[in-house]
């Protein structure tokens, strides 16, 4: 039997899902509530970049939004051969896993050059 | 309230059928009438040609598996008082699975599936004859739902990608894997991971969990199959551990 190199993917759909069901909605909610919450909206950015300069918050910024992605695009991936939707492995997995490698790319770039 | 009911049993006998083709019956009706007396009083009284399987009548045997207007049941555990509103039960061979006669799949495939991981206790040394291996009521507690499979193979006729793939493992087989894997007096573990790891192993598994739903015994395979999926991570981790140290595959 020829070992499957699922576990990767699997990997890092498991850790985005586990993320997205602990932390992702108290996330989602607490963003749109800073709308009607924050006063003074240059100071909290202020507060939220000299936040972001520690390489830790950094990384676990990147964690929150890099590992999601791979979640949903492993289950987008996944969901195409439940819906009988066919086409080469390379070009879907590349498109949805490459596009999560990308994004989580862009992502550090951005976080890391700030 | 109906005292009759009618089933629409799907026929097909090899020698004399091209393809499988639906025959009516009316039964009578009452509320402790299962789907298996029905068709054994089709059997005794009305048409001795129909071929279906079955044994204990009690659901521990698991052969009387058929569908019933499209889902997986086993028709000893199903009553006709749940269909009298539907007014038609279909019954039909089990999906996926290829069709022996009428009502009988052919679940060769299954069990060749199930021996392969090796679902009995593998000892690398046998316990002196007058001890037994001894097992707290917790270490039992971590296999013990998964030990309750009895072969009957609805989920096998509920799995979408063993209608697809039939050399997928498939839920019963993969949770006996797990059954014994998690079972404090088994040292085989290595003898079935390599099956797990495989493609064919738990990850063709897409979570869809019809397999947990109809199952007649609540073993949920869907579990067994994920918790399956992190051994196999976790193998794969340590396999990678071995490897980058310069060792050969495990």
């Amino acid at each position: 039997m020829r070992r499957s190199h699922e576990p990767i993917s699997w990997s890092l759909f498991g850790a985005g899902g586990m993320l997205l069901a602990f932390i992702g909605p108290g996330l989602i909610a607490s963003t749109l509530l800073l709308g009607w919450l924050v006063q003074d909206p240059q100071a909290l950015y202020a507060t939220l970049s000299s936040g972001l300069q520690h390489p830790l918050t950094r990384l676990a910024t990147l964690a929150v939004i890099a590992l999601p992605l791979y979640h949903t695009a492993h289950r987008l991936y996944h969901g195409l051969h439940d819906l009988h939707i066919k086409g080469p492995t390379w070009l879907l997995g590349g498109f949805f896993y490459g596009g999560a490698t990308a994004l989580s790319a862009l992502c550090a770039f951005w976080l890391f050059t700030l | 309230m109906s005292d009759t009911i009618e089933l629409a049993v799907t026929r097909y006998r090899p020698e004399q059928d091209t393809q499988p083709w639906e025959q009516r019956y009316t039964v009578p009706c009452s509320d402790d009438m299962s789907v298996l007396d029905a068709l054994n009083y089709i059997k005794d009284a009305l048409d001795p040609s129909l071929s279906h399987r079955w044994s204990c009548r009690m659901a521990i045997c698991g052969s009387c598996g058929v569908m019933v207007n499209g889902e997986p049941k086993l028709s000893c555990k199903t009553f006709l008082r749940d269909y009298r509103e539907a007014g038609v039960l279909e019954v039909r061979a089990l999906d996926n699975l290829p069709v022996e006669r009428d009502l009988v799949a052919d679940i060769s495939g299954v069990v060749e599936h199930i021996e392969a991981v090796k679902p009995w206790l593998i000892r690398h040394s046998e316990a002196p004859v007058d001890t037994a291996h001894s097992q707290t009521p917790a270490q039992m507690a971590r296999y013990h739902a998964f030990s309750q499979c009895i072969n009957c193979a609805l989920c096998y006729a509920a799995c979408p990608q063993f209608g697809r793939n039939p050399a997928f493992l498939g839920p019963a087989a993969l949770t006996l894997a797990q059954r014994y894997n998690l079972d404090s007096r088994d040292e085989g573990s290595s003898e079935r991971m390599p099956w797990l790891n495989a493609e064919e192993g738990v990850w063709s598994c897409t979570f869809v969990g019809y397999c947990s739903e109809v199952c007649p015994k609540d073993v949920d395979p869907a579990s067994a199959i994920n918790r399956g999926k992190v051994a196999s991570d976790i193998n794969y981790g340590v396999n990678l551990f071995r490897l980058l140290r310069g060792k050969g595959d495990a």
